[in-house]
């Protein structure tokens, strides 16, 4: 596929919390020729209602992001959670309701990407330049279960000169993050989170990396509260970061 | 905390942590010996398990699309061979039914194998009330009636307890001096139902399938007091869900082979018996009479609601061991029946009326769908989980006091020029002493340090580096 030109959509974490995750989606896209425009009027996929079980409101802030992102390009995410939400979760949210907005939702819902997964079937870039001496955790977040996600990502970290990936035990268990679950659950969501960090901690990784914003943040977030804290990088980080220690023709 | 949080979420957090322990590593043993048997036996790329669990699936929604059709086969099937069918509406008629027909036998004892469709319509403790002794002979209920208890697993009721809390229970009704050996326990359950067994007048058992095509019943067990229970009784009554059908034999090929791996990572189970109506004549023991009662009790309704995949469940327990929430709070959590993801569907589903008592359980999941990878029958269980919350909040329900309100967050979310704003202003929440912060954030900061927020930072960033050229500069 020749690089097209793409729509970022940045997540409303990375809005509020994660710019850098943001930055790096936009020079990793780039670095591989991508035009990448940011529709300025988004906000959120909709699955904080979508998930707290308000459709309603779910229903109203889709529908905003089905406005916002009408235009034909594809969608690249620097989120497998969002990206479920905008291809699956969209599609739950509006059974029973008029086929507009069935319509607009499945189209939608077909040209968005997780950027991983953009990078290798999108692309079909399967290794990734430049340099970085990390031994680094993956975490698979739960969304990438039934996706390519996990595996796009791993393909890429895998593939930089450098890198070395180490598996997480029990790495099919959530990190208890949820959401409003983490609100509404807070002990159970700590006990999973708690494991999580055991794992990864015996893995004694220089980072953890995750195509999810959401998850390092509660995992990280969870690990520094409780005195043992642990470095978090986001995919898009990553592959930036291995950019930056590329050689200048790599680079450009 | 406890003021904000779910109920749900307190009892987890009270359990005693040997509890914890035991209900921690029981179900992640039976996950991971699940995952590898079936790895195992289905080798290959792309996962030869999930072909086989996506099959499996068609065949029991295809089967619940007609489900009408095959309850009429399996009903002429079984009375072509034998066997009396009833049908009945709820629990109530279920169990008077069974009464029914002990009453017209003049029978006094039962002997029961174990079965969720009598833990549903808790037939044991009707029976009681009537005067009825009903002995549970699977060790893990035998215990569980013992104590007085509930099962907390679907598969391995007593998943929550240790042996030296079997092995008081034994001291304490008789069986025996305090003795852990797990052999030791087994062989005084044993020496105890061989007695009962010989005593009983009727078996009851559930069924795991029925055919439609041969109205083979089919029982999975692996401790064999199934055939205890049929071999020395006169009368057999099955307490069978409508929704246990398969249209032929040939899909139990394909369903024995997923049950017993994925319930408890054998092959086959030790004893699986199809059993085809009551004892032929040429036969010298077995049931003179065999009944099988097709239990509604409010399936009939969710197969006619958006939830309907549930009815595709076959009862193995994988979705309770792989599940991180079930981990942590152990079944009684579920305050239900059926406990786990399933039972977060399965129970306000059929609470019918009283929906609204159990609206909290499809909240208490992080939505991670271990569960459906790991289903037999592929049950889209996170879906389900996400309609029920719908539901729940549209009859009312009432979440944990610390949900942040999502009419506020819609309002910020599809007003573009409101969320930059929000953007921005949300610098000022950590300048906000803690009392005044939202509930949400107070709860999130119990746990967690939070980063630090950066609202706005990415759009002004992009929006300079892509500033068209002042007019001259080139």
């Amino acid at each position: 596929m020749k690089a097209p030109r793409v729509q970022l959509m940045a997540t409303c974490l990375a809005d509020a919390f994660f710019d850098d995750v943001a930055r790096a989606t936009v020079e990793v896209l780039e670095h591989l020729g991508c035009e990448v425009s940011f529709p300025e009027d988004q906000t959120c996929c909709s699955q904080p209602a979508f998930n707290s079980g308000d459709w309603p409101a779910a229903r109203q802030v889709a529908r905003h992001c089905l406005r916002v992102f009408n235009d034909a390009a594809p969608v690249v995410v620097p989120s497998g959670s969002c990206a479920r939400m905008v291809s699956h979760g969209a599609l739950v949210l509006f059974e029973g309701e008029p086929e507009v907005d069935r319509t607009q939702a499945a189209e939608l819902a077909q040209r968005t990407w997780e950027l991983g997964d953009f990078v290798v079937r999108g692309l079909g870039v399967v290794r990734w330049p430049g340099r970085l001496g990390m031994r680094l955790a993956f975490h698979r977040s739960c969304h990438s279960r039934g996706t390519a996600y996990a595996e796009g990502a791993l393909t890429l970290l895998r593939s930089i000169d450098g890198v070395e990936v180490v598996e997480i035990g029990e790495g099919e268990q959530c990190c208890g993050f949820g959401g409003t679950f983490s609100v509404g659950f807070p002990q159970i969501s700590r006990g999973m989170g708690t494991l999580k960090i055991d794992h990864v901690l015996a893995t004694a990784p220089d980072a953890l990396v995750s195509a999810d914003s959401s998850c390092l943040m509660h995992i990280s977030g969870l690990a520094d509260r409780t005195g043992r804290p642990l470095r978090a990088l986001h995919l898009a980080q990553v592959l930036r970061d291995a950019l930056r220690a590329a050689s200048p023709e790599v680079r450009a | 905390m406890s003021r904000h949080q779910e109920p749900f979420d307190s009892f987890a957090a009270a359990q005693s942590e040997s509890r914890r322990t035991a209900v921690r590593l029981g179900s992640k043993a039976g996950h991971e010996k699940r995952t590898e048997v079936l790895n195992r036996d289905y080798p290959g790329s792309p996962s030869r398990v999930d072909s086989l669990r996506r099959l499996a699936g068609e065949i029991k929604q295809h089967t619940l699309d007609h489900l009408d059709l095959y309850l009429e086969r399996a009903q002429a099937r079984l009375e072509a061979n034998g066997a009396k069918v009833h049908f009945a509406a709820d629990a109530d008629e279920a169990c008077r039914t069974v009464l029914g027909i002990l009453q017209s036998r003049g029978a006094k004892r039962v002997v029961k194998t174990k079965s969720m469709a009598t833990e549903e319509i808790e037939l044991g403790a009707f029976l009681e009330r009537e005067g009825i002794e009903s002995l549970e002979t699977d060790l893990g209920e035998f215990i569980v009636q013992l104590d007085a208890d509930k099962p907390s697993h679907i598969v391995k009721p007593i998943m929550h307890k240790d042996r030296r809390e079997v092995a008081r229970t034994f001291e304490g009704h008789g069986l025996g001096a305090y003795d852990d050996t797990p052999e030791v326990i087994t062989r005084r359950a044993r020496e105890h139902l061989r007695r009962k067994y010989l005593e009983a007048d009727v078996g009851i058992t559930g069924a795991n399938f029925i055919s439609a095509e041969s109205g083979r019943l089919v029982l999975v067990t692996n401790e064999g007091n199934s055939r205890f229970c049929l071999a020395a009784t006169r009368c057999h009554i099955a307490l069978v869900g409508i929704e246990k059908l398969v249209p032929r034999d040939r899909d139990l090929g394909v369903l024995l082979n997923l049950l017993a791996r994925s319930a408890t990572g054998q092959a086959l189970s030790v004893y699986t018996e199809f059993i085809t109506g009551p004892r032929a004549a040429s036969q010298p023991d077995g049931p003179d009479e065999m009944h099988v009662i097709f239990v509604d009790n409010g399936r009939s309704e969710i197969l006619a609601g958006d939830c309907r995949e549930i009815l595709r469940c076959i009862r193995c327990g994988a979705c309770l061991n792989v599940c991180p929430v079930y981990r942590q709070s152990s079944g009684h959590a579920y305050r239900g029946v059926y406990s786990g993801p399933v039972g977060a569907v399965l129970t306000p589903l059929l609470a019918g009326e009283g929906f609204n008592h159990f609206a909290d359980l499809p909240r208490a999941s992080s939505l991670c769908g271990a569960c459906n990878e790991v289903c037999p029958v592929d049950i889209p269980i996170p879906d389900l989980l996400l309609r029920l919350r719908d539901r729940g909040k549209r009859a009312g329900a009432k979440p944990a006091a610390a949900a942040p309100s999502m009419k506020t967050f819609a309002r910020l979310a599809s007003r573009s020029a409101t969320w930059r704003r929000a953007l921005r202003a949300g610098r000022l929440l950590g300048l906000l002493p803690g009392p005044l912060r939202p509930r949400a954030l107070r709860v999130w900061s119990e746990n967690h340090v939070l980063p630090p927020w950066r609202g706005g930072a990415f759009r002004e960033w992009f929006a300079k580096r892509n500033r068209p050229p002042v007019d001259g500069a080139v």
